[in-house]
């Protein structure tokens, strides 16, 4: 019997952001401008110790102002979107559950181009619209998702899928009535990527991240016994209603937040919960930590693919985890049939 | 076959006394109905009785009795219409939901695990109302949970996973999780209903004994008269809602009385240690 206890958290997250360090320096080192490993590692410890004007003008625009932007960005997005998905796992009883499969990045996505459309100019308004987007469309899909009043997991799966169709169609006809310029924001919204850089600082982005999925880890305790059913869980002592509604909030904003600054990027909310239960077990205080990680790990590697797969060609990162997500979630889905 | 009981229920002792009182159901009822405003479709009671120490009590009935809704009274998840439903002198459905985890442990048919689980994790959930927020699991949580599966004589199988236990070690791990939680009460509902005969009796033989030696009070809603009479201090006989008589097996069972509620025949003798014996009648 050997109980989790918070000294091995701590050790393989550690583990853990010793790997995504080096996914960063190698992401940080690929582009048109070269600059090397040791030259990476050195600007970056310089800027950490204060000591900026060692630093060569050039690597500071190419390392600071360009790429590592972009990949501080895509560790946010890769972690709120992995707490996302570990927490819709667990609020809705089913380990297929995701944001981009329950149609929440679509709901989020929707509600990202409506406010395009209607209110192009009020600040914060794409990211509230889509949080919105994202918390109407687990609501509706959780509704029709049930069955007899119990939540039924082929049922749910059925409706996320109808719903993103729905979604995606309603998206289709207001891209009828849009220009070429705003075309292209829609592009972004329905592919996900990276490339653009958000209207809103980073460190509100992290803050809100940091807030949102430590209200998820504050439950993770009471997750792990939701696991083995919500009436058990009564039983045991734990305020169901309350903890879902805490995980049902957070993960929307979660899923609000990355979609609405860099589009419905797929798969990633199924793809590394399940890995890190693969690696680490099923216990919460340990899969939310190492999922929020993992996550970010996945989108700086899958970026950094992105950037350079097709040589000076972008692909739009979403295209990368889907392509890496759907034969996991085809696995899964098999493994539950079986 | 025999039951040891040391309260000597079946001998005739019907209540118990003040000091070792732990349960007490004083004029409790429950209805259901389809909305706010229509007729009750269902009412359970009003029902009294009372529990003490190492008594084990069996609620017996037919189907829609009122059996599951007495056990939802008695863990605090419903609030009885009229009435008092107390736990060592606490009114139950008052108390929040980690203080009642202390007081109460309900036993269900089957738990519906999403994920792999190994049975010492899961024994170990039973310490969750003792923890506070973000708990990590301490030396002593790990002791009471190795004792509890000693106790149900599951310890061997502490390292598997879940899913690959039959359904009588499935049952004996999920009965370890509601002793972690060392509750005063015990509530099984239907726990013999997947067992073979042998796996039966082992379980109410283990019930018994947990009983006995933990000082918990444990009430099993059950169909086994048999069973009932050979291990129950005490019986709760329900039909349509209505309490029809409670007390030790030997004052409950009478012939005439369970022939009408479960609509069979059958052959009830008392044996020389005080408990009945029921069959089928034989030209049924």
């Amino acid at each position: 019997m050997k109980p989790l206890t918070p000294k091995r958290v701590l050790a393989i997250c550690f583990a853990l952001l010793a790997v995504l360090f080096a996914a960063v320096v190698i992401s940080l080192r690929m582009g048109a401008y070269p600059i090397s490993i040791p030259q990476i590692v050195t600007t970056l410890f310089d800027r950490v110790a204060g000591r900026t004007d060692q630093i060569p003008s050039a690597f500071l625009l190419v390392i600071f102002g360009l790429r590592l932007p972009r990949i501080a960005l895509g560790i946010i997005v890769g972690a709120a979107l992995s707490t996302a998905g570990a927490g819709f796992q667990a609020l809705l009883r089913n380990p297929l559950a995701d944001p981009y499969v329950l149609g929440v990045s679509s709901g989020a996505a929707l509600g990202a181009i409506m406010s395009l459309i209607f209110t192009p100019h009020v600040a914060g308004a794409i990211q509230l619209a889509a949080f919105l987007g994202a918390g109407i469309t687990i609501g509706v899909v959780y509704l029709l998702g049930r069955r007899g009043g119990q939540l039924d997991a082929a049922t749910l799966l059925l409706a996320g899928i109808i719903t993103t169709s729905f979604l995606s169609a309603v998206i289709m006809f207001l891209m009828t009535t849009l220009s070429g310029r705003d075309l292209r924001g829609i592009a972004f919204w329905i592919m996900g990527d990276l490339a653009t850089p958000p209207v809103i600082d980073l460190k509100w982005l992290f803050f809100v991240l940091i807030i949102a999925a430590g209200c998820i880890y504050t439950t993770t305790s009471d997750l792990n016994l939701i696991m083995t059913g919500e009436q058990e869980a009564r039983h045991l002592g734990v305020n169901v209603r309350r903890v879902k509604l805490v995980v049902y909030v957070a993960s929307s904003v979660l899923t609000g937040l990355a979609v609405s600054v860099s589009g419905s990027i797929g798969y990633v909310g199924l793809l590394v919960p399940h890995v890190m239960r693969m690696l680490f077990g099923n216990d919460y205080r340990l899969l939310v930590p190492t999922s929020a990680i993992g996550g970010a790990i996945l989108i700086v590697v899958a970026d950094m693919l992105a950037r350079t797969v097709l040589g000076t060609t972008e692909v739009p990162v979403g295209a990368m985890t889907a392509l890496a997500g759907a034969p996991v979630f085809i696995y899964l889905m098999r493994r539950r049939v079986r | 076959m025999s039951a040891t009981s040391p309260t000597g229920a079946a001998m005739g002792v019907s209540a118990p006394t003040e000091e070792r009182l732990r349960l007490k159901v004083e004029q409790a009822s429950f209805a259901y109905s389809a909305t706010d405003r229509s007729a009750p479709e269902f009412t359970l009671g009003p029902i009294s009785f009372e529990a003490g120490r190492r008594d084990l009590l069996a609620v017996l009935g037919p189907n829609a009795s009122g059996k599951s809704t007495l056990l939802r009274l008695l863990a605090g998840i419903t609030k009885p219409l009229s009435g008092r439903v107390e736990v060592d002198g606490a009114e139950i459905s008052s108390l929040d939901l980690k203080a009642r985890a202390q007081k109460v442990a309900l036993v269900q048919q089957e738990s519906q695990l999403l994920f792999p689980l190994r049975v010492w994790e899961y024994v170990l959930q039973g310490r969750y109302p003792y923890g506070k927020r973000l708990r990590f699991e301490s030396t002593e949580d790990c002791v009471l949970a190795t004792n509890a599966l000693a106790q149900v004589g599951a310890d061997s199988l502490r390292d598997y996973r879940m899913e690959e236990l039959s359904g009588g070690q499935k049952q004996r791990v999920i009965l370890a999780r509601a002793m972690a939680q060392q509750p005063s009460l015990l509530l099984l509902d239907e726990p013999t209903q997947h067992l073979d005969i042998g796996g039966k009796l082992e379980l109410l033989r283990r019930l018994r004994r947990l009983a006995d030696e933990n000082r918990h009070t444990v009430l099993v809603v059950t169909h086994e008269l048999d069973l009932a009479a050979e291990f129950a201090d005490r019986v709760v006989l329900l039909y349509k809602g209505k309490c029809l008589r409670s007390g030790t097996p030997a004052e409950v069972y009478d012939r005439a009385l369970l022939e009408e509620v479960f609509d069979v025949p059958l052959e009830i003798d008392l044996r020389p240690n005080g408990r009945p014996r029921v069959a089928l009648r034989s030209n049924y």
